[in-house]
C-alpha cells in the first residue's frame, strides 16, 4: 500500500528532523502525548457539565424521570473523567516547567499569568463539581441544579485562559524586551492577543460537538442494539441536538480562521495549504504529501486556496519559500499539518452531513430517527469529533514549528538541556495508557451494572456513595 | 510589591500543605491499615471523608505553581531544571494517587481493590517525601540562579530528606488528626476514633523525633537556614509546636472543633517559619525575590488574581468544608 508507506516515512523523518538537541524528540513526543490525552478529557469538563444540566432541568421542570436519571448517571461519569482530567492537567504544568524551562523562564511573566487566572475558574469549578456530584438528594433539587451552573460557566473561562496562553504562543503581543528578558508586559494585549478570540470560540465549540457526539453516540449504540426506550432516545437527543446545532457554527468560525491565519500566521497557512513557491490562483489540494519541497500524490483543486483565502483566484498566497531557511518547517512537519487539516476538516463536513440527516428524518418523522444507517453513523460520530479535535489540536501546534512562541522563542531553545527524558516520557506513557484503560474500565462496568439493575446503588469516586449502612462498617464500601 | 507576592505564593504553599497534605497523610494511614476485612473501616472513613474535598484542595498545588513560574519565572525554571527528578516523580505519583483512589471505589473485586488502593497509597507516600525533598533542595540553597544544579545530591542529601521525611510524618500526623476528629464528629464512630487518636498520638511523637534531629541536620548542613529559623523564625516555630501538642490534648479531651485548626495552625505556622527564615531570598542566598521577579504588570495581574481568589474561592471553599462537616455531601444517589 503506497499510501500506509508514505505515511510511515512521513512519521520517521518527522522523528529524524525533531531530534536536533538531544531532548527535543523525547520533550515533544511527551507534550504531545499528555496533551493528546487531556484534551479529550477537556470536552467532557468543559461541556458535557452542560448537557447534565440539559437533563437535569427538563426532569425538574417536566417531570422527565427519564431525563433526571440520565443527569444522575451522567454526573456520575463525570465524576470519572473529571478526577482523570484534573490529575492529567496537572502533570502538565510540570511539564511546562521540566520539559520547557526557556519558554517558561523567560517568557513566564507572559505567558504564565493565563494559567494564574485559569486557576482561579479551575478551583471554582472543582469546588461546585463537589456540591453537584455529591449534593444529589441532600441539597434542594433547584439548589442543587443551580450549583452546577458555575460549573459550565467556569468552564468556559477556565477554557478561555488556557487558550489564551497556546494563542499567545502563535500570535505573541504585549511585552517589551531588553537584553532577551521581558521588561514589561500589558495583560490585556497578552491575553487578549490577536489569535484569543478565534482561538477560545474554535475551541469552546469543538468541545461541545465532542461531548454532544459522543454522548448521542453512546445512545446510538444502544438503540441499535434494540434499546429504543424513552430513556435512550433522550441521552441521544440531548447529545445530538446541541452538538448539530453547534457543527454549522462551527464550520463558519473555522472558515473565519482560516482567513485570519492567512493574514496573522502566513507561515502556518503555507504549511496547512502545503504550498512550497508563492504564487496566485493557488489550487487547493486534497491530501497528498510533501516530499523533497514537492507536493506529491495531492488532489488539487485549481484556483480554490486562492478564493478561499481572498475571495478572488488572484488572491496571493504566501508558500513556504517566503520562510527564511534556518526557521522553514521540515517536508515531514508540513505534511503532518496538511493532512491533519485536510482531516478535521472532513471530519467536519462529515458531521455538519450527519447533522443535515437528522434534520431532515426529523422533519420527516417527527421522532427521534430509528433509521439504521443513520443510527450507525451517529454510534460513530463521537469518534469522529474526537479525531477532527485532535487533527484541529496538530494543525496549530505542529503547524507553530520550528517556533514555540513564534518569532521569538524556538522549540529547540525551549526544551530542557538537562538530564534524559525518555525514561519520565516512558513512565508517563505507561501510567497514562494505564489510567485511561482503567477510565474506559470503570465506564464500561458502571454502564453494564446500569443496563442489568437499572438502579442506582454504584458508587463512583467522589461521587454520590450507596446508602450508607452504618458510618464505617465493612459492609458500607460495597454496593 | 515583590514581597507581597511572596505571601500570596506562601498563603497557596500552606494552604497545600494544610488541606492537600491531610489527604496526603490519609494514603499513609491507607496504606498501613492492614489487610483487606481488617482495614476496611478506616478505609471507608477516609473514603468518606476526602472523597468530595481533595480536587479542591488539590488545586492549591496549581496555584503555587502558576504564582510561581507567572511572579518568579527564572526561580521556576532554576528548580524545574535542577529537581526535575522528584518533581517528576511527584506528578507521576500525583496522577497514581487520584486515579487510583478514584478506581478503587468503583471496583468491586476485592483483588482489584487491592491494586488501586496500593497504588493510591504508595504514591500518598512518594508524593508528598517527594515535595519535602524539593523544600529542603530550596531552603538549603542547593538550586543555582542558572538552574541545572545536581539532579541527585541537591535534594537526596540531609536537609532534602529531613524535608522529605518531615513531609511525610506531618502528613500523617494531620490525617490522623482529621480523621479521629471526623471520626467523632459526624460519623460517631467510638473505635475509629480512638484507632486514629493513637495514631496521631504517634504521629505526633514521629514528628517531635524528626524535628529533633532537624535541628541537628539543619545545624551541620544548612546552618543559613538554621540560624534564621532559630532567630527570626523562633516564634513561629515556638506557636506550631504549641499548637500541635495542644491539637493531640483536645482531641483526648474530645472537643471536636478544637483539634482540626490547632493542627492546621501547627503546619502553617512551621511553613511560615520556613518562608520567613528564607525571606528576603527565593533560593538559598542568591537569588532574591527581587531578582527573580516578573515586571509589576504581570505582579499586578497576580495581586488581582489572589483578591479574586480571596473573594470567590475563599467562601465556597468555606461552604464546601461546611457541607462536609455536616455530612450534606455524601448522599445516595
Amino acid at each position: 500500500m503506497p499510501s500506509a508507506s508514505c505515511a510511515t516515512t512521513v512519521v520517521l523523518q518527522a522523528l529524524a528532523s525533531a531530534g536536533e538537541p538531544s531532548q527535543l524528540l523525547p520533550a515533544r513526543e511527551q507534550m504531545a502525548f499528555t496533551l493528546g490525552f487531556h484534551i479529550i478529557i477537556v470536552p467532557f469538563g468543559v461541556a458535557f457539565t452542560f448537557l447534565i444540566l440539559l437533563a437535569n432541568h427538563r426532569g425538574l421542570r417536566r417531570g422527565d424521570e427519564q431525563a433526571m436519571l440520565l443527569a444522575r448517571r451522567w454526573s456520575k461519569v463525570a465524576a470519572v473523567l473529571f478526577a482523570v482530567g484534573a490529575v492529567s492537567g496537572t502533570v502538565l504544568t510540570f511539564e511546562l516547567g521540566i520539559l520547557w524551562p526557556g519558554l517558561m523562564g523567560q517568557y513566564g511573566a507572559a505567558f504564565g499569568f493565563p494559567f494564574a487566572i485559569e486557576g482561579i475558574f479551575f478551583f471554582l469549578e472543582a469546588i461546585f463539581m463537589s456540591f453537584y456530584i455529591y449534593g444529589w438528594d441532600r441539597l434542594s433539587p433547584w439548589a442543587h441544579f443551580w450549583s452546577g451552573v458555575p460549573v459550565v460557566i467556569s468552564s468556559l473561562g477556565g477554557a478561555a485562559a488556557v487558550v489564551a496562553a497556546n494563542a499567545w504562543m502563535n500570535q505573541p503581543g504585549g511585552i517589551t524586551m531588553h537584553a532577551g528578558r521581558i521588561v514589561d508586559v500589558s495583560p490585556a494585549k497578552v491575553f487578549f492577543n490577536g489569535a484569543f478570540w478565534f482561538e477560545t470560540i474554535h475551541m469552546l465549540l469543538a468541545a461541545y460537538i465532542v461531548a454532544g457526539f459522543v454522548v448521542a453516540g453512546v445512545y446510538a449504540a444502544g438503540m441499535l442494539k434494540g434499546r429504543r426506550d424513552a430513556y435512550h432516545r433522550t441521552g441521544f437527543l440531548i447529545g445530538f441536538v446541541v452538538a448539530a446545532v453547534t457543527v454549522p457554527m462551527q464550520i463558519f468560525v473555522g472558515d473565519l480562521i482560516a482567513r485570519q491565519v492567512f493574514v496573522s500566521e502566513p507561515a502556518k497557512f503555507a504549511a496547512i495549504e502545503m504550498l512550497p513557491d508563492s504564487g496566485d490562483h493557488v489550487p487547493e489540494t486534497l491530501g497528498g504529501v510533501l516530499i523533497d519541497g514537492k507536493v506529491r500524490y495531492g488532489l488539487p483543486i485549481p484556483d480554490v486556496a486562492s478564493l478561499l483565502a481572498g475571495f478572488r483566484p488572484s488572491t496571493h498566497i504566501d508558500g513556504l519559500d517566503a520562510i527564511p531557511a534556518p526557521v522553514r518547517p521540515s517536508d515531514a512537519g508540513v505534511s503532518i499539518v496538511h493532512l491533519a487539516f485536510d482531516v478535521m476538516v472532513g471530519a467536519s463536513m462529515a458531521l455538519l452531513a450527519l447533522s443535515v440527516w437528522f434534520a431532515w428524518l426529523w422533519w420527516r418523522h417527527r421522532r427521534v430517527p430509528t433509521n439504521v444507517w443513520f443510527l450507525r453513523c451517529a454510534a460513530l460520530s463521537g469518534v469522529v469529533a474526537l479525531v477532527s479535535l485532535e487533527s484541529g489540536w496538530v494543525v496549530t501546534e505542529v503547524g507553530r514549528q520550528p517556533w514555540t512562541v513564534v518569532g521569538l522563542l524556538l522549540t529547540r531553545d525551549a526544551v530542557t538541556t538537562h538530564g534524559n527524558l525518555w525514561p519520565f516520557f516512558g513512565a508517563t506513557a505507561i501510567i497514562y495508557v494505564s489510567v485511561g484503560t482503567g477510565a474506559l474500565l470503570v465506564l464500561r462496568a458502571l454502564r453494564r451494572r446500569w443496563a442489568a439493575e437499572g438502579d442506582e446503588d454504584v458508587q463512583v469516586p467522589y461521587g454520590p456513595e450507596a446508602p450508607a449502612v452504618s458510618a464505617a462498617s465493612p459492609e458500607g464500601r460495597t454496593p | 510589591m515583590t514581597d507581597a507576592i511572596g505571601v500570596i505564593l506562601f498563603t497557596g504553599v500552606i494552604a497545600y500543605a494544610v488541606f492537600g497534605g491531610a489527604d496526603f497523610g490519609a494514603g499513609f494511614w491507607d496504606l498501613t491499615a492492614g489487610g483487606a476485612v481488617r482495614g476496611s473501616a478506616p478505609r471507608s472513613l477516609i473514603d468518606r471523608s476526602i472523597g468530595p474535598v481533595w480536587e479542591a484542595n488539590h488545586t492549591w498545588l496549581i496555584y503555587c505553581l502558576v504564582v510561581l513560574w507567572t511572579g518568579f519565572p527564572p526561580a521556576f525554571a532554576a528548580i524545574t531544571t535542577t529537581l526535575y527528578i522528584p518533581l517528576g516523580l511527584a506528578a507521576l505519583g500525583i496522577v497514581l494517587r487520584g486515579s487510583g483512589f478514584a478506581f478503587r471505589k468503583v471496583t468491586l473485586r476485592t483483588a482489584q481493590q487491592r491494586l488501586t488502593g496500593v497504588l493510591f497509597a504508595v504514591s500518598s507516600v512518594l508524593t508528598p517525601f517527594c515535595f519535602g525533598g524539593i523544600a529542603g533542595a530550596v531552603a538549603s540553597g542547593r538550586v543555582p540562579s542558572a538552574g541545572g544544579g545536581a539532579p541527585l545530591s541537591s535534594w537526596l542529601n540531609p536537609t532534602g530528606v529531613l524535608g522529605g521525611v518531615l513531609a511525610v510524618v506531618v502528613c500523617a500526623y494531620l490525617a490522623a488528626v482529621f480523621l479521629s476528629s471526623a471520626a467523632t464528629h459526624p460519623y460517631r464512630d467510638e473505635a475509629l476514633h480512638l484507632y486514629f487518636r493513637r495514631r496521631a498520638l504517634a504521629a505526633g511523637i514521629a514528628v517531635g523525633i524528626v524535628c529533633m534531629a532537624g535541628v541537628f541536620v539543619l545545624h551541620a548542613d544548612a546552618p543559613r537556614l538554621f540560624h534564621q529559623l532559630t532567630t527570626r523564625g523562633l516564634a513561629l516555630l515556638i506557636v506550631s509546636a504549641a499548637a500541635g501538642l495542644a491539637a493531640l490534648a483536645t482531641l483526648r479531651a474530645r472537643r471536636p472543633r478544637l483539634p482540626r485548626p490547632l493542627a492546621s495552625l501547627a503546619v502553617a505556622t512551621v511553613i511560615a517559619g520556613w518562608g520567613v527564615a528564607q525571606y528576603p531570598y527565593l533560593l538559598g542566598t542568591h537569588l532574591s525575590l527581587t531578582q527573580a521577579a516578573a515586571p509589576d504588570s504581570t505582579l499586578w495581574v497576580l495581586v488581582a488574581v489572589a483578591c479574586t481568589a480571596a473573594v470567590l474561592i475563599a467562601p465556597s471553599l468555606a461552604a464546601l468544608y461546611v457541607l462536609h462537616e455536616r455530612d450534606r455531601l455524601t448522599s445516595s444517589a
